[in-house]
């Protein structure tokens, strides 16, 4: 190991390694997000036909998400506006 | 068959259209039939960039909504042969790109032309998914730094679930990095990702790695895109994209700190 390199590796870890492992993980969680199984649009579009079966709900009216909160817990989360009551 | 190439990055002010007038010229320069169109709708740069501005006359919503055709719309460029601009409006809103007109266009423009370059606008908003939408070709341009590293994350999410290939199930968009803005002694002190930093954590080919240069800012101020000027260290480095984009394998270029001479030590450069 020469001198410089003896300097070089006593010097704190750079900014340009940080922006690394920040964007490592950045990245990560983006990419978990998109990609959510094969079979979740035709889920969401099944449960959405169920829903309809029994209540007149306009199709902005359902949202399904899927959501991952971290490696191994992902929430299904399901909200629909009910019509009023007359 | 024409090919359909996007120059986006989600992030603004990235080089975009730099990158787009300069990839452009390249492909025309090679003889290739070449069109580039500006999908920045109320904020046009491209005829800036490419020295034309004072020949706009008709623009690309202008083709769209049928109040002008595209002969006389495109714009013929001076310097070179194979290349055309189609101009962006200046003043309308961003809703006038729709998927079915931008699709008729680019349609017609296919019969013409070997290579469409479309320059995007930032974000991800209508403007930007149209330009990416009909895409072949995906040339994501980076900076190498955080916020412009994950807005091309995002934009590689789109391409690959939002574009017309994705949604019909076609071969995928074939996409590209092309890193811009690169500083060889800034990454030497660690102060800036490398590009080995940013391909690893895009994971898509490498097309090119453009200089910050000063050559740049020279060539739009005379609106004269930067890989005419073939003396610069940034046109020499878009050449070799274009080349790659070709099919060519090249060795990249000016990656490391240029070695500065006796005098260029002491009087600058
Ligand atoms: N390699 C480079 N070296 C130095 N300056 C550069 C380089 N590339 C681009 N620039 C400068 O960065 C600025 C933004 O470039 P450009 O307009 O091409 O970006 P853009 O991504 O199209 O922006 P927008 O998102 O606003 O459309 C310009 O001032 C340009 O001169
Ligand atoms: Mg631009």
């Amino acid at each position: 190991m020469s001198l410089l390199d003896y300097f070089k590796t006593n010097k704190k870890p750079s900014t340009a390694v940080t922006a690394k492992e920040r964007l490592q993980i950045i990245v990560a969680h983006q990419r978990g997000e998109r990609d959510a199984p094969d079979y979740f649009p035709k889920m969401k579009q099944e449960i959405i036909e169920v829903i309809r079966k029994y209540v007149q709900v306009g199709p902005d009216q359902v949202s399904v998400q899927l959501e991952q909160n971290d490696e191994n817990l992902s929430v299904l989360e399901l909200n629909v506006t009910l019509p009023e009551k007359n | 068959m024409a090919q359909i190439i996007v120059v986006t990055s989600g992030k603004g002010g990235v080089g975009k259209t730099t990158s787009s007038a300069a990839i452009a010229t390249g492909l025309a320069m090679k003889g290739h039939k070449t069109v580039v169109i500006d999908f920045d709708i109320g904020l046009r740069n491209l005829d800036l960039i490419m020295g034309c501005e004072r020949r706009v006359v008709y623009d690309f919503v202008n083709v769209i909504n049928e109040e002008a055709n595209l002969n006389q719309a495109l714009i013929k460029d001076k310097r070179t042969a194979n290349l055309f601009v189609l101009p962006a409006s200046q003043t309308r809103d961003k809703d006038a790109l729709t998927k079915e007109g931008v699709g008729k266009v680019l349609d017609d423009l296919a019969k013409e032309f070997e290579y469409i370059i479309c320059d995007s606008p930032a974000g991800i908003e209508t403007g930007a998914m149209m330009a990416l939408y009909f895409a072949d070709i995906a040339i994501v341009t980076t900076n190498p730094e955080v916020s412009s590293v994950r807005d091309s994350d995002r934009i590689l999410g789109m391409l690959q679930s939002k574009s017309k290939r994705a949604e019909e199930g076609l071969e995928p968009v074939k996409e590209f990095l092309l890193l811009t803005r690169y500083s060889p002694a800034r990454v030497t002190t660690g102060e800036m990702l490398s590009v080995q930093d940013v391909e690893e954590i895009l994971a898509i080919p490498l097309i090119g790695v453009i200089p910050e240069s000063q050559a740049v800012l020279k060539a739009s101020n005379s609106g004269v895109p930067v890989i005419i000027d073939q003396e610069s260290d940034a046109g020499m480095a878009y050449s070799d994209a274009v080349e790659r984009l070709l099919g060519q394998e090249l060795p990249f270029r000016f990656l490391t700190e240029e070695k500065k001479g006796f005098l260029k030590r002491i009087f600058g450069s």
